[in-house]
């Protein structure tokens, strides 16, 4: 079934189904194990995960993106309305322009991440790893403004890679190579429209392409066919994953709880707490949270998310990080980086621990033909991210 | 730069009249703003025919606050009582009724037991509700701070509670959350007796006898200090006397002003617009109106996070009383009371199923077509009210839910119809004494005292929307999210009847920030109002 003939009374068919590329993605997944994202199967792995990472680092890589929960909103008070509902000012984000933010409980505790398409004047796209509609219709009392979730009527792919721009040029998208980092645009495809982000999730030089489910198959098609010397590849979930942690990104159910999941009050996060203070803007006279980041600035906050550069060569997944032999944290993300040629991790440590130049250990489980071993290994706080390549911002975008 | 002395309370209410008269008192250059033409908000006496006048919202005093009378010198500005501690006559169609006076109950079918059981119940009830009454007057301690003040003012009332004795104190926790139903069948067995006492805990509400909470409110009711009361003059004689406080102690109060909104600046309130386009600038405002009407209407639900607007969304104030007036050309008939029972305070509850049916409409949205009432004559113990030898009745009607399927444009005079059908089961001769006839639904009363939801308590009350969950976690210590705003209605702790303690309450909330701000004014002889009372 097409996820797009569905109607507001098929809710119970809408468990899990293919997404629109499918017929496409079916036969490229050697290994034919599929996982679910969101609404949608997903292939955590299309015929290697390490070869899937090295084509995004080298050449490019092709991740389905359909399950990205997507939202619409329009309306005199759209402006207003996004800016109560985020922490940053949307103001700032004008047409034409892409924008990362999180969202907060009135408690100042994270509810989710994601991107802000400011796609024309006062209207405006808000993806997620969840589904916000309730919170988002929540958030709409008091406002003129009109809120759809669209996920299943937009689909996408992200297209990241070094290669990334020349393979869109050679597929015709004229002048794509002088959009600006966080910039989007429109062209025409197939008789329909297509939108381009470059944004992405892999810290790379890359593209997001959105487009209607019906053109999906040809967008497919057409990439593969302009790519195919710039050694395009599609990559699953686990690669993803690996280019994520790289690029330092935190992702919702991994390094940080949802506050909407979450029933622990101390198991939630502030931006603050995420190491995303620069989101937060208090020159807004109100938004969600508002109150009580602007006493955690004050006050101080109880935690702090850390990049980790850990010493050998094992991945530092799950583990406590301690000082001595007090546990003052653990690991939330962790992998050995191809690029960095490091041990890497994201970690959330206690307050007042985590500034750049702490040293802590880490404490890693590791098998070795069934073998099971335990090393303390030591561990520093970096600044900045682990993989960042100039062609990230250059603009016009390299050509290769 | 906004004065910080100023003070702007939005709504001449006896809440907001009182907070107006303790903030004046302790010397705040304080504005009163009403939008009707007298002040009073639902406690007001006004004509409603030629030369007949009715307290138009509350018509009987039974929660007025003794502290407040003494420290405002209510009765030398003009609080007189005309008739003190009714009593409660249950009307049988045959006039066989039952009077209910104090721990007394007496009639034809009352049984030695039945008059056992009332004295039991009079005593715990006293006692359960004046552990609750005991709280009216304190500002709410908030949950899971680390305040001082909060966690003794738990503490006290952990400690009041326990102190009651193992026996009491076990019926007490046992019986605050449950239905009135079961309490009353435990202990009578008169079904008279039962229907009269089961109104005190759905009056105003929107709950039958059979509903959680009715116990609450019926302890609630019962939380007054001194017995139910009429006012000379009526109710309006009440808030004037407060108004008449508040002047002597320099507060402004001006009628005929509708605020439009109050003033944001930087999430700093800065007084308030009137409809007329003027501005009074004050960095404190007070809002005697209901949270709804203070959160939506004038303050803007976009100037506030959205899980706060959530939660005052979510507070349930929806209206199901309504009050019915009659200019009467004679005393009416009630058969079998003489002149001096009519003047009492008269139910119409036959048993308590019959309260449970007529409760049982306003769940789908219908009202009763079997009503229950609470009527009194106030004119008998007042000339003032009606023209010598004429009458006024005065009576709380239910079940009448402020959203009608039907609509009440269409079906406001068949309800009429009905309620003065039942009163003339009673009385039978009262259709054609009848001069005049006012009824206010609850959407009538939203109008008219500018009520969100019709609701004469602003909010139900109920547990979860008591002390510091009233009107909501995080607002019920009177100070809103929004710096300079503060609530001082019946929509917050201690919640509504003509008690003025929410005002008081407030105003000594208001009074201690200020302190706090400005440390150089303090005053050496007033206490932390934290402390005071508990």
């Amino acid at each position: 079934m097409r996820t797009s003939e569905l109607t507001a009374k098929d809710h119970y068919k809408t468990n899990i189904f293919p997404s629109p590329f499918h017929s496409r993605t079916e036969p490229l997944n050697k290994l034919k194990v599929w996982t679910r994202w969101g609404d949608y199967l997903s292939a955590p792995e299309y015929f290697s995960t390490s070869l899937e990472y090295f084509a995004c680092r080298n050449t490019c890589g092709v991740f389905d993106l359909t399950a990205m929960v997507k939202h619409r909103i329009t309306g005199t008070d759209a402006l207003a309305y996004m800016n109560r509902l985020v922490t940053r000012d949307v103001a700032k984000i004008r047409p034409g322009r892409v924008g990362y933010t999180v969202w907060c409980t009135d408690e100042g505790q994270v509810i989710d991440d994601g991107t802000i398409f400011h796609m024309r004047e006062g209207e405006y796209m808000l993806c997620s790893q969840e589904h916000q509609l309730d919170w988002l219709l929540t958030n709409a009392f008091g406002f003129d403004v009109n809120i759809i979730e669209n996920t299943h009527d937009l689909v996408a792919v992200a297209l990241q890679g070094p290669t990334s721009c020349a393979t869109l040029k050679r597929m015709g998208l004229a002048g794509i190579e002088n959009m600006k980092p966080f910039g989007l645009d429109f062209f025409s495809f197939e008789g329909g429209e297509l939108m381009v982000s470059r944004t992405g999730f892999t810290g790379d030089l890359g593209y997001e392409l959105w487009i209607e489910p019906d053109l999906a198959e040809a967008l497919w098609d057409r990439l593969f066919e302009a790519g195919k010397l710039h050694g395009i590849k599609p990559i699953g979930e686990n690669a993803l994953g690996l280019l994520r942690i790289e690029a330092g990104f935190i992702q919702a159910g991994v390094d940080f709880m949802p506050a909407h999941e979450t029933v622990r009050a101390t198991h939630t996060r502030s931006p603050f707490e995420l190491g995303l203070g620069w989101l937060v803007h208090f020159s807004k006279p109100v938004f969600n949270g508002r109150k009580a980041l602007l006493r955690e600035k004050q006050c101080g906050s109880r935690y702090h998310q850390v990049k980790l550069d850990i010493e050998g060569n094992k991945p530092a997944n799950d583990s406590f990080v301690f000082i001595g032999k007090k546990v003052i944290g653990a690991v939330t993300s962790a992998m050995w980086s191809p690029s960095a040629k490091a041990s890497i991790a994201l970690a959330s440590v206690e307050a007042p621990y985590g500034k750049p130049g702490d040293e802590f250990s880490v404490e890693i489980y590791y098998q070795r033909e069934l073998k099971w071993s335990r090393v303390m290994a030591k561990a520093k706080v970096i600044e900045g991210v682990f993989f960042d390549p100039p062609r990230k911002r250059q603009t016009p975008a390299p050509d290769w | 730069m906004t004065d910080t002395s100023k003070i702007v309370i939005i709504g001449g209410g006896h809440n907001g009249l009182v907070c107006a008269a303790y903030l004046a008192k302790a010397g705040k250059q304080v504005t009163v703003v009403e939008a009707s033409s007298q002040v009073g908000g639902a406690s007001i006496t006004r004509e409603f025919a030629p030369g007949f006048s009715v307290s138009a919202g509350a018509h009987l005093l039974t929660h007025l606050d003794k502290r407040i009378r003494r420290e405002l010198s209510l009765r030398s500005n003009g609080l007189s009582i005309a008739k003190k501690h009714l009593s409660t006559i249950a009307l049988a169609r045959n006039g066989k009724h039952i009077t209910i006076k104090g721990a007394r109950v007496n009639g034809e079918g009352v049984t030695a037991e039945d008059q056992a059981a009332m004295k039991e119940y009079h005593r715990f009830m006293n006692k359960f509700a004046g552990v609750i009454g005991g709280l009216h007057n304190q500002i709410p301690p908030r949950i899971r701070t680390d305040n001082r003040d909060d966690v003794i003012g738990l503490g006290k009332l952990a400690w009041k509670v326990r102190s009651m004795g193992k026996k009491d104190m076990r019926e007490f926790l046992r019986i605050t959350g449950i239905n009135i139903y079961d309490i009353l069948k435990e202990n009578f067995e008169n079904p008279m007796i039962r229907g009269a006492l089961s109104l005190d805990g759905v009056l105003g509400a929107f709950l039958g006898p059979r509903s959680n909470n009715s116990m609450f409110c019926a302890l609630h009711r019962w939380s007054g200090p001194d017995g139910i009361s009429i006012a000379k003059g009526g109710m309006g004689s009440v808030t004037n006397a407060i108004a008449e406080a508040a002047r002597k102690h320099g507060a402004v109060i001006r009628t005929n002003c509708t605020v439009d909104r109050i003033l944001l600046e930087d999430g700093q309130v800065q007084g308030v617009e009137l409809e007329d386009g003027e501005q009074l600038l004050a960095a404190t405002v007070v809002s005697n109106a209901d949270p709804k009407t203070t959160f939506f209407d004038l303050l803007g639900a976009r100037n506030l996070e959205a899980g706060f607007v959530r939660k005052i969304s979510n507070v349930r104030a929806l209206g199901n009383a309504s009050k019915l007036h009659l200019a009467l050309s004679g005393k009416p008939d009630f058969t079998g009371l003489n002149r001096h029972q009519t003047g009492e305070r008269l139910v119409i509850a036959p048993d308590i199923e019959y309260v449970e049916r007529a409760f049982n409409h306003a769940k789908y949205g219908e009202y009763s077509t079997h009503p229950v009432a609470e009527i009194n004559i106030p004119s008998l113990h007042d000339d003032s009210l009606a023209p010598k030898g004429q009458h006024v009745l005065s009576a709380v009607v239910q079940y009448t839910p402020y959203e009608l399927k039907a609509g009440w444009p269409g079906a406001k005079q068949a309800f009429t119809d009905k309620v003065i059908d039942l009163i003339a089961e009673y009385a039978p001769g009262i259709r054609e004494q009848i001069i005049h006839t006012e009824l206010l639904t609850p959407v009538d009363i939203e109008r008219e005292f500018r009520i969100q939801g019709g609701h004469w308590h602003h909010a139900e009350l109920a547990l979860d929307q008591f002390l510091m969950m009233r009107p909501v976690p995080g607002t019920a210590q009177y100070q809103t999210p929004v710096d300079g705003l503060y609530l001082c209605g019946a929509g917050c702790h201690p919640g509504g009847g003509v008690m003025g303690s929410a005002g008081r309450n407030a105003a000594r909330v208001v009074l201690a920030n200020a302190k706090k701000e400005d440390p150089k004014k303090e005053d050496p002889k007033k206490e932390d109002p934290k402390k005071e009372d508990q």
